[in-house]
């Protein structure tokens, strides 16, 4: 089972999505079960009124509820939210189509009615060995819908100028050097070192020690900066430099003006 | 790459905005037909964010941009790389009256798969009761209690009933009916997912419940009852069933593929729609059965003559028929591209 949907478009571009796992796909649907009851519940409810009128026609609109409700309920909000039930909203999951095309209504029909075949001899297990054994992590229904469910990340943007702010940065004086470094620098390896400094505090002190030591050994070889601008200077200090160049551009430190996605989002909106 | 970000985004967010935009209006309008000019705008935005996002890729301290020009990128990607036709507005009379059929013909081999084996069934059914008289109790499940007894009997005691035994109760008894064989249905479709062998088991294990009350009934002197009793709905609930083993054949078949050079996932493509079509006509198919069985095939002689209960049964079928196949000669010029 691969972790990741790479899809590469004609024109050369590539994109990946994160497929979703059996356990969070597990939770997914456990919290679409108790939606499921609940809705059954209350137009059970609903229906009884209509035993105040006709008993028989309330116990027929109830059992038809019930099963329009557990038939249909992935059906229906999966085409009304763009592959997206309540617990894959809560897990932040999403259905799509297993070669990013448009996701159409009966991919959608199929995966929901041949879950079935899934649940057979019982708790999904034939649907849960099909989805480890899947290179693309699908259980039987999405295999025939052609459907992959995908997990949809949050990235929450840590406060930059809070984390980096009030700190002299030595490796700024060379602009030159700065701009290589932001060429050669990949998005991993940027993340990676934003992601030790959020979580530093987290970090056992030996462990600390090492990590910052380690990426500040890979950075220096990616660009080299004059001994004077490094001069004892700590890892982790290197690091947050590091950081502090890749992240905020030019001219943002001192004046703390718009980064340019802050720029970019406020033009959006 | 050594790009000016602010201004690069100054630059190229008109396209993006753009780009958002038209495929903004292509989701909320699926049935939407862009003029040629405007497909030709789509292409290049596309083309254009596809290259931008080539451009940001690998400029480190912009992941939330390049995350968003991927998002953009795969939305414009899967609209103009996708070469199935767009959702038109559903017409539930048109889909009903003329797609389920002509879906229905164009997989009639995998039907007459699917009858075979039900009839295969009804033989062995038949034959079990014939030889063994205990394999009724043995084999028909406890919803068919009722049949376990002497049919001369049950038909006596039916016949002789004075009131409405059902009142009261038919609307929860058709409504029972609609989901308990709406469900068989689905499952025969989808156990086409175990290569097509847990769908004919389970056209099989059908075929045979129904070969054993049947024949019991024959063999008691009881056909016209029989008759009577099952048309009216059988002649609807029956090829409902098959109609969902004709889906789990399909199914069982794009898994196999044998004679069909497409891979497995072009085969499901192309399988998808049709099953959904069918998958929807047998619904409807069995609400007017469960109905049909529920406020008609409950009452018999003398509330109801058994004549007027078969030539019900028996035009039910005829429309059927006529239905599923009154469209033939016109499906070579619209379905050339059908699968048998």
């Amino acid at each position: 089972m691969n972790s990741e949907l790479r899809i590469r478009t004609p024109e050369g571009i590539a994109f990946s999505y994160q497929l979703a796992g059996p356990v969070t796909r597990c939770m997914a649907w456990g919290c679409d079960l108790l939606v499921i009851i609940g809705l059954s519940i209350g137009l059970g409810q609903l229906a009884a009124v209509f035993g105040l009128i006709n008993a028989d026609l309330a116990l027929a609109l109830s059992t038809l509820a019930y099963f329009v409700v557990s038939i249909g309920y992935g059906i229906a909000t999966e085409w009304a939210w763009r592959g997206q039930t309540v617990g894959k909203r809560i897990m932040r999951l999403r259905v799509m189509d297993a070669q990013g095309l448009r996701l159409q209504f009966h991919q959608i029909l199929m995966r929901n009615l041949l879950r079935f075949a899934d649940l057979l001899p019982g708790c999904y297990l034939i649907g849960g060995v099909a989805m480890v054994l899947s290179r693309r992590a699908q259980r039987l229904g999405d295999l025939a819908a052609n459907t992959v469910v995908v997990h949809i990340p949050k990235h929450a943007e840590p406060d930059l100028d809070q984390l980096l702010a009030g700190k002299f940065n030595s490796l700024r004086q060379f602009p030159h050097l700065d701009a290589r470094l932001r060429q050669r620098a990949t998005p991993e390896e940027a993340r990676l070192a934003l992601q030790s400094l959020v979580r530093r505090d987290e970090l056992e002190p030996e462990a600390r020690v090492r990590l910052f030591a380690e990426l500040a050994e890979h950075f220096k070889t990616l660009v080299v900066f004059p001994p004077e601008a490094i001069e004892a200077m700590p890892d982790e200090q290197y690091v947050r430099n590091v950081v502090d160049l890749l992240f905020r551009p030019r001219g943002a430190a001192e004046k703390k003006p718009e980064r340019a996605t802050e720029a970019f989002a406020a033009a959006r909106h | 790459m050594i790009i000016d970000l602010p201004r690069f985004i100054t630059t190229e967010r008109p396209s993006w905005t753009e780009l958002e935009v038209v495929l903004d209006r292509l989701q909320a309008e699926p049935g939407r037909e862009l003029t040629l000019d405007d497909a030709k705008r789509f292409h290049f935005l596309y083309q254009k964010v596809s290259a931008d996002l080539g451009r940001i890729a690998t400029f480190a301290s912009e992941p939330e941009l390049r995350r968003y020009l991927e998002a953009l990128t795969a939305r414009a990607y899967a609209e103009i790389h996708e070469t199935r036709e767009r959702g038109r507005r559903f017409r539930p009379l048109h889909w009903f009256l003329t797609d389920f059929p002509r879906v229905f013909r164009r997989h009639l081999g995998a039907f007459h798969i699917s009858s075979i084996i039900m009839a295969v069934g009804v033989l062995f059914g038949a034959l079990a009761v014939t030889l063994d008289e205990e394999a009724k109790e043995a084999v028909l499940p406890p919803m068919f209690a009722n049949h376990l007894g002497d049919p001369a009997k049950r038909v006596a005691m039916e016949e002789k009933a004075t009131k409405d035994r059902g009142a009261g109760q038919h609307s929860t008894f058709a409504s029972q009916l609609m989901v308990n064989n709406i469900g068989v249905s689905i499952k025969a479709v989808a156990l086409g997912l175990t290569f097509g062998v847990g769908t004919m088991i389970l056209l099989f294990y059908n075929g045979i419940i129904l070969g054993l009350v049947g024949i019991d009934y024959i063999l008691a002197g009881q056909s016209v009852f029989l008759a009577g009793w099952l048309l009216p709905h059988g002649v609807i609930e029956i090829p409902a069933i098959l109609i969902g083993g004709q889906g789990g054949l399909m199914i069982g078949q794009a898994l196999i593929g044998r004679g069909d050079r497409a891979p497995l996932a072009a085969r499901f493509r192309a399988l998808g729609p049709d099953l959904a079509t069918l998958i929807g006509g047998i619904a409807v198919m069995l609400v007017w059965a469960g109905f049909v069985e529920s406020f008609l095939s409950q009452y018999h002689a003398p509330v109801i003559p058994y004549s007027v209960k078969i030539a019900f049964g028996l035009v039910e079928l005829a429309v059927l028929v006529w239905f599923l196949g009154s469209g033939r000669k016109n499906d070579g010029a619209k379905t050339g591209e059908g699968r048998a």
